[in-house]
């Protein structure tokens, strides 16, 4: 790109405050799963009856639960599931749904309605009862989990895509291209996507916040993330029974699933200022 | 009509382009807007022919097929005597270096996310695999023949203005050294001043390289500073056509002399005896018989609504189709 569309840019990186905030937010999570992947202050794993419920101390920075495990390093181990998996399920999502998405746009007629039915008809269940149907179906685990979010996916980015790719094929460029002999397929590539790029992704980034949360109510209620791995969720489930009697446990990985959620909430928003000022103006 | 001794560059036979509207409900059956109702004429190697009409009287979906973007209900379209009506989008793409098209918003024509270079080699790209260095030359070469220099082709649209838009849009036409530019509209969305020189750009080239434009609009002034021909359209039809000074001092069409009446003149400020045209495009969504513009022609008779009047001679190259061409001529 050019220097003066990049100066622009980063200039409107900068002012988008929520981009920035998010993006602060986002990046800290990210570091905290990254370092968790080779260091851990404690461990997350290792059952100790000795060191149950102890308060924060230099060893133990937010204290133990009620297997001695230590609190932080699990929030960082589960910062780092639930990345995995909702990278794992945005891309389902990504790569069928932007696919289908742009099919229909450019083929229309019965291949449009067959996919946009097909689309409806997975949109009238809500999300968390899919998710909820499909490991019940295919049992309760990781994978599973992953998979049906990722299949949760699927619509809201062939929707999209569809919707905002039409737009597109009315563009006179596109008329333009047809004239000088391109195919719908080439036009696809090197029309359609890179003018739909930009809101893909402020998409991508919601439903990551979405699937984020959706893992973490899965493995709450037991479908989702299988022990002895850490994740959000299971730590929340965990700590619910001792609500009365240690209630920080339970406030903890709240606090992580709140700052995942609403961090990338607001990159997501930022991310739309910052590539498509006209689509902020509207708002 | 004479015909032609040499191939026409573009000829067009009884074109037929009807739209189907959404069914209204279940038991009724859909409607259709006749946007074209058989159009004929013929474009000779180097010559500028306008069309003229207002919104609505079916001058882009002509565009649209002649550049064979759309299905042709029936007719025939020849370039170069090559048949395009019925080719499937593969089979027409080598022709298609052939006949290239301008278009009305030099805005909306441009994609903004790639560079000029990218947009004007686009036509050249489609036609097959190129080398960069004879990409290269090819995009140099057209820029320049519009007034644009060779750095220009590492920018994007946005930094340039409507008028420099419009002869990048004009570059990308002339890549493929075709025979026939379609324009629609292609001066209506900028500014006097620009639109003059958008103009003179296009005779320029039209000198330098022979090429025949095929040139859509509703601005009269301009298609007679342009054009050799020029066809009238109403509702589909072709009403009128003629050499453009032909038709120009003498309307053979009562259409025609009131469209040359609303042109704004500079001079006398006295008062012109002129005809003014009442109400909006009629007719669209239904077929009749009679005259296509009975309802609101000022000449209108009993033999208008029943009798359609056929495409006849008026003079040289000159034919209007109108019971009444001859009493028209008289008067003026």
């Amino acid at each position: 790109m050019n220097s003066s569309t990049s100066l622009s840019f980063l200039a409107r990186c900068r002012r988008s405050r929520s981009f920035m905030v998010g993006g602060v937010m986002t990046g800290f999570l990210l570091v905290c799963a990254a370092v968790s992947l080779f260091w851990t202050p404690g461990s997350a794993y290792d059952i100790s009856i000795a060191n149950r419920f102890l308060p924060p101390s230099s060893t133990h920075w937010l204290g133990t639960d009620q297997f001695g495990r230590d609190i932080v390093s699990m929030l960082m181990t589960g910062t780092q599931n639930s990345i995995a998996v909702a990278v794992v399920a945005v891309s389902i999502g990504l790569a069928v749904g932007v696919s289908l998405g742009l099919l229909a746009a450019a083929r229309r007629g019965w291949t449009e309605e067959l996919i946009m039915r097909f689309s409806d008809f997975s949109f009238a269940f809500p999300a968390i009862l899919s998710a909820i149907m499909i490991t019940a179906i295919l049992g309760p685990g990781g994978v599973n989990s992953i998979l049906a979010i990722g299949l949760y996916n699927i619509p809201v980015f062939a929707r999209l895509v569809r919707g905002t790719a039409n737009a597109i094929w009315t563009r006179e460029f596109v008329m333009a291209a047809r004239a000088s002999g391109k195919d719908r397929f080439r036009i696809t590539f090197e029309h359609i996507m890179p003018n739909i790029l930009s809101i893909i992704i402020v998409q991508a980034t919601i439903l990551f916040a979405i699937a984020i949360l959706a893992e973490a109510a899965l493995s709450y209620l037991g479908l989702g993330t299988q022990p002895p791995h850490p994740s959000w969720g299971r730590m929340l489930n965990e700590a619910q029974a001792l609500m009365f009697l240690d209630p920080w446990q339970a406030i903890y990985p709240g606090i992580a699933i709140a700052t995942a959620v609403f961090g990338l909430n607001l990159l997501g928003d930022g991310l739309r200022d910052v590539l498509d000022p006209r689509l902020s103006r509207k708002r | 009509m004479t015909e032609p001794t040499t191939v026409a560059v573009l000829q067009v036979r009884d074109l037929v382009r009807h739209y189907r509207l959404p069914r209204e409900s279940l038991f009724k059956s859909p409607g259709h807007v006749y946007a074209l109702n058989g159009v004929s004429f013929d474009i000779q190697k180097g010559k500028s022919f306008g069309i003229v009409g207002e919104s609505g009287c079916g001058k882009s979906t002509l565009a649209r097929n002649v550049m064979a973007l759309e299905e042709t209900d029936a007719g025939s379209v020849k370039i170069l005597g090559n048949e395009v009506v019925g080719l499937s989008f593969d089979q027409l793409r080598p022709l298609r270096r052939h006949f290239q098209m301008v278009f009305q918003d030099p805005y909306g024509s441009l994609d903004p996310h790639h560079d000029v270079g990218w947009i004007v080699a686009e036509p050249l790209a489609a036609l097959g695999p190129i080398t960069q260095e004879e990409r290269a030359r090819r995009v140099t070469e057209a820029l320049e023949s519009v007034g644009l220099k060779q750095r220009d082709a590492h920018k994007y649209p946005h930094e340039f203005s409507g008028g420099q838009r419009q002869r990048i849009a004009i570059a990308r036409a002339l890549i493929t050294h075709p025979e026939l530019i379609v324009a629609d509209e292609a001066v209506s969305a900028l500014d006097v001043s620009v639109q003059a020189q958008v103009l003179n750009l296009l005779k320029d080239l039209q000198d330098t390289f022979g090429v025949t434009f095929m040139f859509i609009s509703h601005d009269l002034a301009v298609v007679e500073y342009l054009c050799d021909e020029v066809a009238v359209m109403y509702l589909g039809e072709i009403v009128e056509k003629g050499r453009t000074e032909d038709l120009f001092s003498a309307p053979a069409h009562p259409y025609t002399r009131i469209l040359l009446d609303a042109v704004p003149k500079p001079g006398s400020g006295k008062k012109r005896d002129r005809i003014k045209l009442a109400g909006n495009v009629t007719g669209q969504t239904e077929q009749r018989s009679g005259c296509s513009f009975q309802d609101r022609c000022p000449m209108a008779r009993d033999i208008c609504k029943i009798d359609k009047p056929p495409l006849i001679n008026v003079g040289p190259d000159h034919t209007a189709a109108c019971h009444f061409s001859g009493e028209l001529r008289e008067k003026s």
